[in-house]
């Protein structure tokens, strides 16, 4: 499984999922692609479709009309997949806990592997957070996580 | 400007409360909305901002702000709604800009615009309850899978 | 003729909601179109009245990330007409240059999206470099890049310091000749002008029915600007001009938007020269009762904050209206009777900010999905591609 595992991790691409978000850590996750912090020159590109993506960004403080899209989504994404909460809403929809449209946490509607803190994170935030997925990924093996 | 608005409408305006040159508030006759916002919009061309809506213990109140920026001044019209008849009628035959606000305040407060060309839901999601006013002081929970506390 | 329902998939980038608006089309024209919001509703104005009025300015901060100080100005600016207090003027100044800074970058952000749609992608690759450099300013003056939270009531949190000034100087000078270059390059481009010229026309009379406001509306020769007409902030003590076009094409509102670049960087340089000293906050105790609204000029147009209180520390009622929530209906007027392939860069045009709004989804009516997002995308940049071929670029 090592060759797999090499292939999978060099070049991860992408999909980023806005669920009611502020956009401001969608913005610094585009601002990745940016030629200052460029992530496209370690192979993590930006994709439309979310069957060819192996992370799923996810940003926003999980809106009551998102939560069967997210799991939609989650369910079309191929294995191996991995989950990125990036920023405090995607956490635990940080200030917007109490809001009557945001029913639950993201890790109650899918599992997430990487969580991100910031409000919003810097770039270089999400690009160390990415990196440690990496690393975790490398040291534990590719096998399916709960 | 404010002589002006009482001598054009001496029935329809209840009282008057001047907070200065920039901000005005006339409380109007419910049923008198259409004619004052009609001749604000069209003969003194003001701005339609927004309408708010307020609840209030006993009576729902309706403010509809309009600007007029030459002066620099923002003309609020209140109107009060009694409890048990939430009816008043829509602004969408004076002005397009009225459409999506009503419709919010429909969803929020359950006030109901009469002549509203498509008087339905604009940001409450489609399962969201009928009748469950989320802006009103006595909404309550009514999810029981919602999770309210960090799990810590 | 048969009609056609055609989805129009993610308008930014960044959102990925799968559809957004409803087009109704014949042959290549639009005829109708139908949306629908509901994706980033977050119940912000019932979250404000369970707070504290200090806290509710960290709420209204995340209403939106683009325009993240305009939605905290206009609320101060309310609580300061309740409270009848005024923030002294060295406050003023620095909030002047926050909201500045914060135009700025808004535009560049704007400018980078339009191109990204028109197919232009060095123009969304330059400018969002470009606009590097503004946050690295703004993250001089506040700490941070983005939720700057400088605002409080009766004046701003943190001060500027006068050594910091003339780095920020000299940053913003440095990006001046690389904005002329790719004003030039825009401006002068005949495939742009092909594509955004006479395209998604708003009418003076449509811009004031439906009560437009910002650029938008500037670009269809409705002269106002909140800051100009309403004093507030340090407008009224530098000398500026208000950016007005006539036409209401995409090409107005897209040179309003650059124009209004310039006159930024103008306004936070005679802010920085003139900045008074003295305090920067007038230390409000209570808020008494009573009702107070604010409203400012964000860099998307007109945003209007109402709070009434009732003489304790949380709000009774605080409404928030975001400039997207006026403009986006003109979108209707403008699109209907162009072809799909301009369907984006009309959109784009409004500059909408969806989570202002609180957002948009689609009614998807028979099943007909004949065109994700991403063609739709990939229509408009063919225009372009054959147009660059005809003019032999």
């Amino acid at each position: 499984m090592g060759l797999l595992d090499d292939a999978f991790l060099k070049s991860l691409w992408v999909f980023h999922l806005a669920t009611g978000s502020c956009n401001n850590c969608d913005i610094e996750a585009l601002d990745c692609l940016t030629p200052r912090h460029d992530i496209e020159r370690f192979g993590m590109l930006l994709t439309g479709s979310i069957k060819h993506a192996d992370v799923l960004l996810v940003t926003g403080a999980v809106n009551r009309q998102c939560i069967p899209r997210i799991k939609n989504i989650y369910e079309q994404m191929p294995k191996p997949r991995l989950v990125a909460a990036i920023g405090e809403c995607a956490l635990s929809r940080g200030i917007f806990i109490h809001s009557y449209n945001c029913p639950m946490p993201l890790d109650h509607v899918i599992p997430v592997d990487v969580y991100i803190p910031g409000c919003p994170p810097k770039p270089e935030a999400i690009i160390a957070g990415l990196v440690k997925l990496i690393e975790r990924r490398k040291t534990n093996k590719l096998t399916e996580k709960v | 400007m404010l002589q002006l608005l009482k001598d054009h409408f001496p029935q329809a305006i209840v009282s008057v409360h001047d907070r200065g040159p920039k901000r005005v508030y006339l409380e109007i006759d419910a049923g008198a909305i259409t004619e004052v916002a009609g001749h604000v919009f069209k003969e003194l061309g003001a701005r339609f901002n927004t309408a708010s809506a307020v609840d209030g213990r006993n009576r729902m109140e309706i403010l509809y702000h309009f600007t007029l920026e030459d002066i620099n001044l923002v003309l609020s019209f209140r109107v009060f709604l009694p409890k048990t008849a939430l009816v008043i009628a829509s602004l969408t035959s004076v002005f397009t800009a009225a459409e999506w606000i009503e419709r919010e305040i429909h969803e929020m407060f359950g006030i109901h615009f009469v002549g509203h060309p498509q008087l339905e839901r604009l940001l409450l999601p489609e399962d969201w309850p009928e009748k469950v006013y989320p802006l009103r002081k006595d909404y309550e929970e009514w999810d029981p899978d919602a999770v309210r506390d960090r799990g810590v | 003729m048969t009609r056609t329902i055609v989805p129009i998939g993610p308008y930014h980038p960044l959102q990925e909601e799968p559809e957004f608006f409803t087009l109704t089309v014949e042959g290549e024209t639009v005829v109708d179109i139908d949306l629908k919001l509901g994706y980033n509703h977050r119940g912000i104005e019932k979250l404000s009245e369970g707070k504290v009025y200090d806290q509710a300015i960290f709420v209204v901060e995340r209403v939106c990330g683009i325009c993240s100080t305009s939605h905290p100005f206009a609320y101060t600016q309310a609580l300061e007409d309740l409270a009848s207090v005024e923030a002294p003027p060295r406050a003023r100044f620095i909030r002047t240059i926050i909201a500045e800074g914060e135009r700025i970058h808004s535009h560049l952000l704007w400018l980078g999206l339009a191109g990204h749609f028109l197919g232009y992608n060095t123009v969304f690759m330059w400018s969002w470099k470009l606009r590097e450099e503004i946050l690295d300013v703004m993250e001089i003056l506040s700490g941070n890049r983005n939720n700057y939270a400088m605002f409080k009531v009766g004046g701003v949190r943190r001060d500027i310091q006068s050594e910091d000034i003339p780095e920020v100087l000299r940053k913003i000078d440095s990006i001046v000749p690389t904005l002329e270059k790719l004003r030039k390059a825009i401006m002068e481009d005949p495939v742009l002008h092909a594509r955004t010229k006479g395209i998604g026309v708003l009418s003076r009379e449509a811009a004031v029915d439906y009560c437009a406001v910002g650029p938008t509306a500037r670009a269809s020769g409705v002269a106002r600007d909140i800051r100009k007409h309403c004093s507030y902030g340090a407008y009224e003590e530098i000398s500026w001009q208000m950016i007005v076009a006539h036409n209401g094409d995409v090409f107005d509102k897209l040179l309003v938007r650059i124009k209004e670049l310039f006159e930024s960087i103008n306004i936070i340089r005679a802010c920085l020269s003139g900045l008074p000293d003295g305090e920067i906050d007038c230390r409000v105790t209570d808020i008494p009762p009573g009702e107070g609204i604010g409203h400012i000029e964000a860099p998307r147009g007109e945003c209007f904050h109402y709070v009434r209180s009732d003489g304790t520390n949380r709000p009774v009622r605080h409404k928030i209206r975001a400039p997207t929530y006026m403009n986006l209906p003109t979108y209707k007027s403008t699109v209907v009777g162009e072809t799909i392939s301009d369907a984006a860069i009309i959109l784009a045009a409004i500059d909408p900010c969806y989570c202002c709004t609180e957002r948009i989804a689609v009614l998807d009516d028979k099943g007909q999905k004949l065109h994700s997002g991403k063609q739709l995308l990939d229509l408009s940049r063919q225009k372009t591609e054959q147009l660059r071929a005809r003019f032999g670029v």
